[in-house]
Order: C-alpha cells, then sequence, then structure tokens
C-alpha cells in the first residue's frame, strides 16, 4: 500500500507560509506528487503526463489563505478532474428499438466476461427483462460449462449450440443467437466472447465478425481493475478491433487502486458503465465516478463502508449494541466477539481502517496491524467460559492460565486482551455517558437520545460540542451527505470534499500506543 | 443505513482494532507459531468426507466431447523455447525501446527521463524505478563511456541483479517414497488452472505420471475445466462433490497419489483475492490438511503479467499466508511486461520460476532472466 495524496501534499506543503498565489516551486512540487500518486494506483503513464498538465493550469489560480489549506484545495481541484475524466454522469444501457438488444462483452483472458455476463443477466432480470446468454467463448476449456452453470444461478436461459473446447464457430454461434432470441421472444442478448490479446490479430479480426454478425446496441470492453500500465495498450487495441461503447471494471472487491479505469476512459473516452465486486451475482452495480475518484486517490471511502456493512452487519444486533451504549450497559466479551465477527465479514482490518476518513496519518501503523490476530483474539475468547465473557471480572490467575492454554496462547497474551478489553470498555461507557461519540456530533441512537429524537439529540450534542468544529468535518455526516449526493444523481454535487480530514482525537487514542 | 448503525459500525472497527492492535503489541512481533492449535472449528473434516466421496475421472471415460481427445507428444524443449522467445518480444514493435531511444551520444536530462519512463511504464513500480535510476546515474558519473550504449548496459546488469540471475529456479517435482505435491495459488483469472495443465503436460512428456487435484468446488465448472486438461495431456483427476470442502478435495488427492505410486500430485485451487479473510484462511487450510500426508514441496503464486502494483500486495499476503516457493507469470504473450515481479523478487525474495506465453498446451517456459530483462528495456 501507498501513502496517499493526501499524505504526500501535506507534507509538500508544510513549511508553506504566507499569502498569495501558489509559487511554480509549489506547483511543481504539487505536479510530483501527484504523479507519483497516479502511477502507485496504476494510471497509465501517458494519461498521468496528460492530467498533471490540466492540474497544473489550475493550480495556478489556487490562492493561499490562512482558513483554506492549499494541499486540501489542490485534492479538490485533482478529484474534480478524476470525476470529469470518468465520466460525470452514468450513462445508462441503450436498448434497440425492436428487441432483442444486443450486448456484446470482450475483453482479455481472464478479466472476468463469464462471471460479468451472468451478473448483467440477473441484473437484466430484475428489471424485467428476457435475457438470453449466448456461449460464444468456444476457446477455453469448459468455458460453455461456465456459463452454463452461471445461467442456471441466474435464472437465465443460455444458447450454448456448440460444446466448445476448439469445436464450433463463434461467429456462426452469435448469428444463430440472434434468430433464436427472436424465436422465443427474449428482448435482450448477452454474448460472452473468449478472452483475447489485444495484439492477436487473427482473434480481434474474430471479435470484429461476431460484432458485425450480432450488430450491437452495446460492446462493452471488460477490464480487471488490478490492471497496470498495460492497459492504455489494451483498451487501444480493444478499440480499434472491435470498438466499444462501455467499460466495465471487474473484481473491484480486491483492494487495487484501480487506476485503469482512469486510463481506460481517458484513452478511449468511453465511460466506465458498471463495477462488478464479487463473485457472487447480485455483487453488480452501476458504476460511481466519485467513489471511484476517491479511491484511485486513496482517500476514505465511507460510502463502500456502508455498502459493506450493510452485508455484514446483522441489522438486530446492530441496534441491540446501540441500544445497549445508549442505556449506559457495560460491553462484554460476547459483544466484542459478535464485532469482530462482523468486521471480520466485511473484510480486512487495514482496508477497513484505510476507509475511514481521516485515517491518513496512521497509514503506516493500520498496514501493519496483522489481521492473523483477529484469529489469536478469537481463540481467546472462545476458550473463555460464558460466565467469563459476560463479566471479565472473575478473570483471576488460574482462569486466564487455564484460558492460555485452551488456546494455545500465553498468559501475558490473556492479561494484554483483557486490559485493552477494559480499556475499550471505559472508552464505551464515556462515550455512552458523553450522549455521542466525541468528535461525531448529530449520531442518533448513541446516549440517551435514542434514534427517534434525532433532532434533539443532535442539537444537543453540537450545542454540549466545546470546540464547534466544522460540520462536514464529521465523518458520519459527511457520510451522509454523500449518501445524499449519491443517491440524488444530478444535483451537481458529487462529492464534497470535507475541509478535515482529521479523525477525532478521541478516536485517535483508542489506538494502542504506537499506532497513534 | 441509519447513522447509527454506521457509528456502531465506527465503533466496532475501532474497538477491534484498538484490542485486537495491541495484542500485537504487547505480544511482541510476528509470532506466526504462537497459537499451535487452530480453533476447534478449524479442524480438518477429512473423517467426515470418506474419500467415496470422490471420483476419480479416467481420461478415457472423461469429457467426451473434448477437441484432443488424443494424446500428441509435446514439443521438444529446444523448439519450443525458440518458439516461445519470439512470442517474448512479439510486442517489441508497440512501445518505443530504450534501445531507440539511447540512440543519442549524450546523456541529457530528458534521456533519463526516457529511462525512467520506460520501466514505469513495465509496472516496475515508482520506487523500484527511482531507486533504480539513482544507482544508474552514480554509476554513470563513475564511468568512462559516457553512452547511451554504456547505459543500456549497465541498466541491463542492475535490473539483472535485481532479479537475481543465479537464483535456483527449478522445480521439486520428486519426492522420496511418495509423490511430490504441488499447489497451485492465485488471485482470480491468472491462469492457475490453464497452468496446471501445462505443467502436467511437461512432466507427462518427461514421463512422470502426474495425479490433478480439483480444489477449486467454488468456480462453475471449475473442476470440468481442470478435467478437460487432464484429459489433453494424459493425467486423471480427482474432484469433489460441487461446493464441497476444497481441503478434503486436495487431502483426497494427495492419497490418492501416493495409493496410485503417482510422481506428482499437481492441485488447482480457486481464485481468490487477497484481501478477502476468509478465502486466505480457507487457504491457508488446504495447505494445512495437505501437510497431513507429508510436507507441500512447491506453491506456486500465478500472477498475470497485466498486474499492476497491486501485484506486489498479491505476493506479499500470499506468501504470508501459505509461503509461496515460486511464482509463475502468465500471458506474457502480450504487450504488458509484468514488471512487478521486479519488486517481488527485490522484496520477498521468491523466484520467477515458470513463465505463460500463450493458451496451448505447450506455452509454458522456464523464466530467463536474461531474455526477461531485455523484453522490459526493449519494450
Ligand atoms: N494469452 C494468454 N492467456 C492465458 C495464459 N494463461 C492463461 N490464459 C488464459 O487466461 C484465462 C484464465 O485462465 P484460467 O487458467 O482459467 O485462470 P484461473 O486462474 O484458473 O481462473 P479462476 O480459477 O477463475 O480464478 C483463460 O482464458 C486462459 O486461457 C497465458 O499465458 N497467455
Ligand atoms: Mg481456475
Amino acid at each position: 500500500m501507498f501513502a496517499t495524496l493526501q499524505d504526500r501534499l501535506a507534507a509538500t506543503f508544510k513549511n508553506l507560509r504566507g499569502k498569495g498565489k501558489l509559487t511554480d516551486a509549489d506547483i511543481d512540487a504539487t505536479a510530483r506528487e501527484i504523479r507519483v500518486a497516479l502511477l502507485e494506483a496504476d494510471v497509465a503513464l501517458p494519461v498521468v503526463k496528460d492530467f498533471i498538465e490540466a492540474v497544473r493550469a489550475r493550480a495556478r489560480g489556487v490562492e493561499v489563505h490562512q482558513a483554506l489549506n492549499p494541499a486540501q484545495q489542490i485534492i479538490k481541484i485533482v478529484n474534480d478532474e478524476l470525476i470529469e475524466i470518468l465520466g460525470g454522469e452514468t450513462r445508462r444501457l441503450r436498448f434497440a428499438k425492436n428487441p432483442p438488444s444486443v450486448i456484446m462483452l470482450a475483453g482479455l483472458q481472464g478479466s472476468g466476461k463469464t462471471t460479468l455476463a451472468g451478473k448483467l443477466a440477473h441484473w437484466l432480470r430484475a428489471q424485467g427483462h428476457q435475457p438470453v446468454l449466448v456461449a460464444a467463448d468456444l476457446q477455453r476449456p469448459n468455458a460453455v460449462t461456465q456459463l452454463q452453470v452461471v445461467g442456471e444461478r441466474a435464472g437465465v436461459p443460455v444458447f450454448a449450440p456448440e460444446p466448445g473446447n476448439g469445436v464450433g464457430n463463434p461467429v456462426d454461434v452469435a448469428r444463430r443467437a440472434i434468430e433464436h432470441a427472436k424465436q422465443k421472444m427474449y428482448d435482450v442478448v448477452i454474448v460472452d466472447t473468449a478472452g483475447r490479446l489485444g495484439i492477436d490479430q487473427a482473434l480481434m479480426q474474430q471479435a470484429a465478425d461476431i460484432r458485425d454478425a450480432v450488430n450491437p446496441d452495446e460492446t462493452l470492453f471488460v477490464v480487471d481493475a488490478m490492471v497496470g500500465q498495460d492497459a492504455v495498450n489494451t483498451a487501444q487495441a480493444f478499440l480499434d478491433g472491435v470498438g466499444f461503447d462501455g467499460v466495465v471494471l471487474t473484481k473491484l472487491d480486491g483492494d487495487a487502486r484501480g487506476g485503469a479505469a482512469l486510463s481506460v476512459a481517458k484513452v478511449t473516452g468511453r465511460q466506465v458503465m458498471f463495477a462488478s465486486a464479487g463473485e457472487k451475482l447480485d455483487e453488480f452495480d452501476t458504476f460511481h465516478p466519485d467513489r471511484m475518484a476517491s479511491r484511485i486517490l486513496g482517500m476514505g471511502d465511507v460510502l463502500t463502508l456502508i455498502e459493506q456493512a450493510e452485508k455484514a452487519f446483522d441489522k438486530d444486533q446492530a441496534e441491540e449494541m446501540a441500544g445497549k451504549f445508549g442505556r449506559g450497559e457495560d460491553f462484554t466479551f460476547e459483544d466484542f466477539l459478535a464485532q469482530m465477527e462482523s468486521v471480520r465479514k466485511m473484510g480486512s482490518m487495514s482496508k477497513l481502517l484505510g476507509m475511514l476518513p481521516g485515517m491518513g496519518q496512521m497509514r503506516e501503523q493500520i498496514e501493519n496491524i496483522d489481521e492473523r490476530e483477529i484469529d489469536r483474539v478469537t481463540a481467546i475468547i472462545k476458550s473463555m467460559t460464558p460466565a467469563e465473557r459476560r463479566d471479565h471480572k472473575i478473570l483471576n490467575g488460574s482462569r486466564r492460565s487455564r484460558i492460555a492454554r485452551g488456546s494455545g496462547s500465553t498468559v501475558t497474551d490473556v492479561n494484554g486482551l483483557v486490559e485493552r478489553f477494559v480499556e475499550a470498555q471505559k472508552m464505551m461507557r464515556q462515550l455512552a455517558a458523553g450522549g455521542g461519540m466525541p468528535g461525531m456530533p448529530g449520531i442518533p441512537g448513541m446516549g440517551r437520545g435514542g434514534k427517534k429524537s434525532k433532532g434533539k439529540a443532535q442539537a444537543r450534542q453540537a450545542a454540549a460540542k466545546k470546540g464547534g468544529k466544522s460540520r462536514s468535518g464529521n465523518p458520519a455526516k459527511r457520510a451522509q451527505q454523500q449518501a445524499l449526493a449519491a443517491r440524488q444523481p444530478g444535483d451537481g454535487a458529487p462529492l464534497d470534499l470535507p475541509e478535515d480530514f482529521e479523525l477525532p482525537a478521541e478516536l485517535k487514542n483508542l489506538l494502542p500506543p504506537g499506532q497513534r | 443505513m441509519d447513522p447509527f448503525t454506521l457509528i456502531v459500525i465506527v465503533i466496532a472497527l475501532v474497538v477491534v482494532a484498538a484490542v485486537v492492535g495491541s495484542v500485537t503489541l504487547l505480544g511482541g512481533r510476528r509470532r506466526k507459531s504462537s497459537l499451535p492449535a487452530a480453533p476447534p472449528q478449524d479442524l480438518p473434516t477429512l473423517q467426515d468426507v470418506p474419500g467415496g466421496g470422490v471420483e476419480v475421472l479416467e481420461p478415457e471415460t472423461a469429457a467426451p466431447e473434448t477437441a484432443e481427445p488424443t494424446l500428441d507428444r509435446p514439443e521438444a524443449p529446444a523448439t519450443r523455447l525458440a518458439r516461445l522467445r519470439g512470442r517474448l518480444s512479439r510486442s517489441q514493435g508497440i512501445g518505443r525501446g530504450l534501445l531507440s531511444l539511447l540512440s543519442r551520444d549524450k546523456l541529457d536530462e530528458s534521456t533519463w527521463e526516457e529511462v525512467e519512463d520506460t520501466l514505469l511504464t513495465a509496472d516496475v513500480g515508482v520506487g523500484p524505478t527511482q531507486e533504480l535510476v539513482a544507482r544508474l546515474r552514480a554509476r554513470v558519473n563513475g564511468l568512462d563511456d559516457r553512452t547511451p550504449d554504456g547505459l543500456r548496459t549497465l541498466l541491463r546488469e542492475e535490473l539483472l541483479a535485481l532479479i537475481g540471475p543465479d537464483t535456483d529456479r527449478s522445480l521439486t517435482t520428486h519426492a522420496d517414497g511418495r509423490p511430490a505435491v504441488v499447489l497451485v495459488v492465485g488471485v482470480n483469472g491468472t491462469g492457475k488452472t490453464t497452468t496446471v495443465g501445462k505443467l502436467a503436460r511437461v512432466l507427462v512428456a518427461e514421463d512422470r505420471s502426474v495425479l490433478l487435484g480439483a480444489a477449486d468446488t467454488f468456480r462453475a465448472a471449475a473442476a470440468d475445466q481442470l478435467t478437460t486438461w487432464g484429459v489433453r495431456v494424459g493425467a486423471p483427476t480427482v474432484r469433489g462433490p460441487e461446493a464441497g470442502d476444497p481441503a478434503s478435495v486436495a487431502f483426497d488427492a494427495v492419497q490418492q497419489g501416493i495409493d496410485g505410486g503417482y510422481d506428482v500430485v499437481l492441485l488447482d485451487t480457486a481464485g481468490r483475492l487477497q484481501n478477502k479473510v476468509g478465502l486466505m484462511d480457507e487457504l491457508g487450510k488446504i495447505k494445512r490438511v495437505v501437510e497431513k500426508h507429508g510436507p507441500v514441496d512447491e506453491v506456486l503464486l500465478v500472477l498475470d503479467a497485466t498486474t499492476g502494483q497491486n501485484g506486489m500486495v498479491q505476493a506479499r499476503v500470499f506468501s504470508e499466508v501459505v509461503d509461496v516457493t515460486g511464482i509463475v507469470l502468465t500471458k506474457l504473450d502480450g504487450t504488458a511486461k509484468g514488471g512487478i515481479v521486479v519488486a517481488v523478487q527485490r522484496e520477498l525474495g521468491v523466484p520467477v520460476k515458470l513463465i505463460g506465453l500463450g493458451e496451448g498446451p505447450d506455452d509454458l517456459a522456464p523464466f530467463d532472466p536474461e531474455a526477461f530483462v531485455d523484453a522490459l528495456i526493449e519494450g
């Protein structure tokens, strides 16, 4: 993992003082940092170069104020430019006036076309369409079988007249598929093609022949979010060889920054339309340029966090937990175990923490978190009796050594865990008593307010707050704003960048010494 | 989601980080083996899955629709290498290689920048590229022959040194009194199954008896894909029930390898992204369970040459979980250079052992550091 642009620019501007415009030297330094940040996010070099020129021009206008930090101003510029290239508003799929509409998928080997075909079919079906999948990858062993299984899972018919594994002509299959769809009244035809290299002339010709045979309404280029510098060559080769109307980014559930999205969008001028993030059929979404921009820049992605949380956290459990805090009840090892399990379901700790805005300063510490530690801690807690989990105070020496033995750890480990746990418990109590997460006003459900008296609790907390931090410095509030922005397309404000990414000091203090 | 749930999540995250993270601090660094006994639910459940749940598909009976049911002899190594080397340099025309860039007689700033650009566009990465260029500059200063040609020789030397021309890149496919076990791992779609097929072909050509284990029980038709490869190259495939436990399939495959007196057992696993903790645990378990039979001789990480900087993260995490012994760099027949393995080799010391150069059964070759470096800088 790499330093975020945020960190880099903060360091660059540390010594910046005074007023007026940024100097040429400042702008050069800025350009260097942006270059490195984008390259580390796998944005292709030629794209990086163009991009920096655009940012440079705009950076010349940046005024150095006391109130507004130039690093943040620059980031805002970069972010805006990124969103612009990634495509302001999301384009929708085009359907044919006279069905069937034809969607053809093309891309490199292993980019995820077959899985995507299934997801697309599933998604279209949910919207009331009657799609049919066409097995035109007759090359890769058992690609046809794979598509058949995928189709079955999606509840969508599969047109697979040829066995594949080198047998059959994909152009012919594609052509027959259209007739088949007309006969059976399917209204969308999704053609899965074999993976091919941009420099493979023969196979690119074949792709063009398939295209000519089915005359697609949409040809989608499928590209893996992990792809590096080669993204531009490949995208260009496919654009020249087959042509495409939109891009699908796959494997976004990984931890690659996904700079390829920018490379492809910039070089081809085609929009990324869908994002595919997972191996399951429903892990598929329309593409959000603002989220992608944050991701490329390595900035906290609260929306993604929320989405993953929605999947992983049991709603009742979360409500119960919140209620507990509200009533000032003590948080037990049982609760903690449940929390760990939910957090674990959401993904790796370092990735999740990294999604929280303001964690930049702790990047290194976050990266050094040993994920397997969760297993060790789980093993320790699981070796406790239910009574011990409910009340850690009964944990005397002999109980602790029994637990250590049972979990294959040492008494020191157990002691350390209990110690940290007591700290965490104390912190939770403070939160409950204080009526809200410090530095996070406006969170109902915490403290005595309960979730119904949202407005009141918010007002009370805001009033009680000493420093009176600006409202958008609050991650949860910001998340709400972002969620609103994302859910109301066309309101013109894709991402309202906070002036302050600082994690509340109280939260920072929660991290163990050395991780602060 | 309502904000109060979000706050619970944030608290949960921070609390887990605080409690879990600090155990790391208190407990000292990297106590990999401090928990010798895995939690009970993680214990292998071999007893639950009797050998009866697993079928061995003989090449003669399986996948009758295969295009190439007849086994032809694999290509001789010499012609194979010559053909594949041609393919490695197939992309030469695309980029402007260093060679042509360095046709000036003076090294000016823009020449250095071009050196840097060449490395960057090969996915070598910013850090390694800058270090390399800095070292080159230092060396060039103390050099009599300050020509682009001299620079090119230097660059080649330095890159080679990074990759380790003398590293042992041989595959362990011999074990005494039992089959050698090779475990193939990697993220989705990199070419694991294809590599297993190609590798089996090479081994069969050397008259070794090979058994394939389809430990990808997750992806649709993954086991069929491997079986087809097995039929194509003349190796039977052990497969388990769909959505079954991959560790039991792997265990059974090795068991049958032992019982049947096979020389090598190749285990194909499901693609998994390295940030999915559950799937990585599953992989760790596969390896531990297989080790009940004896050591795993090779753990091959399959990296796709098109992969960018994330390749480093992949290599690091997979190494932590299953102790990777070698890398297979696939899809080098395309325009991607696979420069990420420079950093991977340097940081993790895991050698690239094989390269994939196409989809055909003979498109696998041993890694040749010199040819690789030439392709990097001649792009
Ligand atoms: N051009 C080229 N294609 C390759 C190479 N190796 C594999 N492929 C292709 O890449 C695609 C994916 O290969 P697989 O072997 O199915 O990959 P995998 O890692 O097993 O995939 P999952 O099991 O789905 O994660 C297939 O279309 C292969 O034919 C290679 O060296 N060059
Ligand atoms: Mg596979």
